[in-house]
């Protein structure tokens, strides 16, 4: 047993502080590398990921920013994100609609060209892309919603009638006009961009959005009652007796019952 | 010794071998760093489209892959597993920087080699001191923090903030911001650290250096009996501490500089006037023996005059 006080072994003493000099830098060095990887994951909405990537944090694994996808778009819709650009992570492919959209080529260049499956290869048929949905953010500005018959979102939709349906209703304020809704669905959108490239404001009114923006997500336990019964080919619950429903109306005890109403004012003389 | 130390280095291998011969590896290594940078430039230049992509991965003439295995090595530690493509191009990577020595892709391909270079000429011009010196191991901590920080975050970690593949990928599809990370590396090896970023810190360099720790291509000392003091090898090499066990060693030992450090860059074979060094392969460790005593050195103070 060596004395108090003095060193074990002085080589030992260095090597242990110099390991653990060096293992505190790492740790220091590495938590900001980590924060600046971490970081790197926020995509601005309007950079859109090319046809089949990946979702963005296992993209950020895959994707080596090669480029090659960029090299194999016949449209230059798509970019790499430049240092600094506020555009995504440095160096991975990226569009901006507004700029150039996607064109959708049936062969799919940008996938074929990806080494590394970033971009996924099992994407085959450019209808099943997502690369976001189209969303009518401003239909306070949409011609269509103010009656007029614009209609070029619906009209350069690569799926119209599908992913872009135009939906008929009244006119109210002109009291007997049609508004034709352009309405997405996105279930059939690839979020390609081409309505929003093509939107005739001076700022779009139709916007594609990546999904985790532009959709909402139903409970897993939601049941569509109309849709289970018509699955089902009859009440779901047997022997529920349906009660005639009663309309609120003169002649009935129904006026202030609730969807009722009660007159504005009672004629004199009848009584109350 | 002293008057000589004191000397430009590389100023005796000039006047005895003429400025082109005691330039020679560092004029066929700035070529060969502007071969490999106009290959990838020709296509968005000229449009001839020979290889495509960047050095983290590219295809040459259409059908050959190549990728990164130190960018690949963090995509399969964040949890991706790549396709064949990219697996191939890394694979072909790999093996030929395991014969040729891993750290001639630092000396020879890699684009933030010149600027660290052009940062260390004028730090030697200006006469600075060297600085902070962190140990040389210092880089395999960073390499294996990088790869736990990929394994942690899922983010392939080094290109987060890798000058070289920014560099490069900056110069073929638009800078952007890079500009200042690039000073920033100029800076920091001119004023703060001799060699600083790729001889202690860059985690790139230490992968590449592993790779090669067996390589075949080695840089001998055949000729160490020649050897007289000058330490011009000393100074003009950016991993001096790979030069003594073969220089310096003990007379039966191995003349060839087999440490995983040296980059391969022959500038100590030109800058040796009695050519100490040459290029050979690892299993030459052959030590030529003067053959007659006459050839040894001339003392030094005659060769000044």
């Amino acid at each position: 047993m060596p004395l108090a006080g003095t060193p074990l072994s002085p080589q030992r003493r260095r090597f242990l502080q110099e390991t653990a000099r060096a293992a505190g830098g790492c740790v220091v060095a590495g938590s900001l590398l980590a924060y600046l990887a971490r970081s790197a994951r926020a995509l601005p909405a309007e950079a859109l990921r090319p046809p089949g990537a990946l979702p963005e944090e296992d993209f950020l694994s895959a994707c080596i920013r090669c480029g090659l996808c960029v090299r194999d778009c016949p449209y230059d819709t798509l970019k790499l994100a430049e240092l600094g650009a506020g555009s995504g992570a440095t160096g991975t492919p990226y569009f901006t609609a507004r700029d150039v959209p996607c064109e959708m080529c049936d062969d799919i260049p940008c996938v074929a060209a990806c080494p590394t499956g970033a971009l996924n290869p099992a994407l085959d048929v450019i209808d099943d892309a997502k690369m976001g949905v189209a969303v009518l953010v401003d239909q306070e500005n949409c011609l269509n919603y103010l009656g007029l018959r614009c209609d070029v979102c619906y009209r350069v939709c690569p799926v119209i009638d599908e992913a872009i349906t135009l939906e008929p209703s009244h006119n109210t304020r002109s009291g007997h006009h049609a508004i034709f809704a352009p309405t997405v669905h996105a279930d059939r959108c690839t979020g390609c961009g081409m309505c929003e490239k093509s939107c005739v404001l001076p700022e779009a009114a139709i916007k594609v959005l990546p999904a985790r923006l532009a959709r909402g997500r139903s409970a897993t336990h939601y049941r569509k009652g109309w849709e289970e019964k018509a699955a089902k080919g009859g009440p779901l619950v047997e022997d529920v007796i349906d009660l005639p429903d009663r309309l609120p109306g003169p002649g009935t005890d129904n006026l202030a019952a609730p969807g009722g109403y009660e007159p504005g004012y009672n004629l004199p003389g009848l009584g109350q | 010794m002293s008057a000589r130390a004191h000397m430009p280095v590389g100023q005796e291998a000039a006047a005895a071998k003429g400025w082109i011969g005691a330039h020679r590896f560092l004029l066929l290594r700035r070529a060969s760093q502007l071969f490999f940078l106009l290959l990838f430039l020709l296509g968005p230049w000229l449009g001839i489209w020979i290889v495509e992509g960047t050095l983290a991965g590219s295809r040459t003439l259409g059908v050959l892959p190549l990728t990164d295995p130190f960018i690949l090595s963090q995509s399969l530690i964040a949890g991706h597993w790549p396709e064949l493509t990219a697996l191939i191009g890394g694979l072909i990577v790999l093996v030929s920087y395991a014969l040729i020595g891993g750290r001639v892709y630092c000396s020879w391909v890699c684009p933030i080699n010149p600027v660290t270079d052009a940062a260390n000429w004028l730090h030697r011009r200006l006469n600075l001191p060297k600085g902070w010196q962190p140990k040389r191991g210092t880089r395999l901590w960073i390499l294996a923090s990088v790869l736990i920080v990929s394994g942690l975050t899922g983010v392939i970690a080094w290109e987060v903030i890798n000058p070289i593949t920014m560099l490069h990928r900056g110069l073929i599809f638009g800078m952007g911001f890079v500009w200042a990370m690039i000073a920033a590396i100029f800076v920091f090896d001119l004023f703060v650290a001799r060699h600083g970023w790729c001889g202690h810190l860059c985690p790139v360099g230490a992968f590449y250096g592993l790779i090669g720790a067996k390589s075949l291509l080695r840089i001998s000392a055949a000729n160490r009996m020649a050897c007289d003091d000058c330490m011009d090898c000393y100074a003009v090499c950016p991993e001096n501490q790979v030069i003594s066990p073969a220089l310096k060693g003990k007379p039966g030992s191995s003349p060839l500089i087999l440490s995983p450090d040296c980059t391969n860059c022959g500038r100590c074979i030109d800058v040796c006037a009695v050519d100490v060094f040459q290029f050979t392969h690892r299993l030459d460790d052959r030590v030529v023996t003067p053959s007659e005593p006459a050839t040894a050195p001339e003392p030094r103070t005659a060769r000044l005059i």
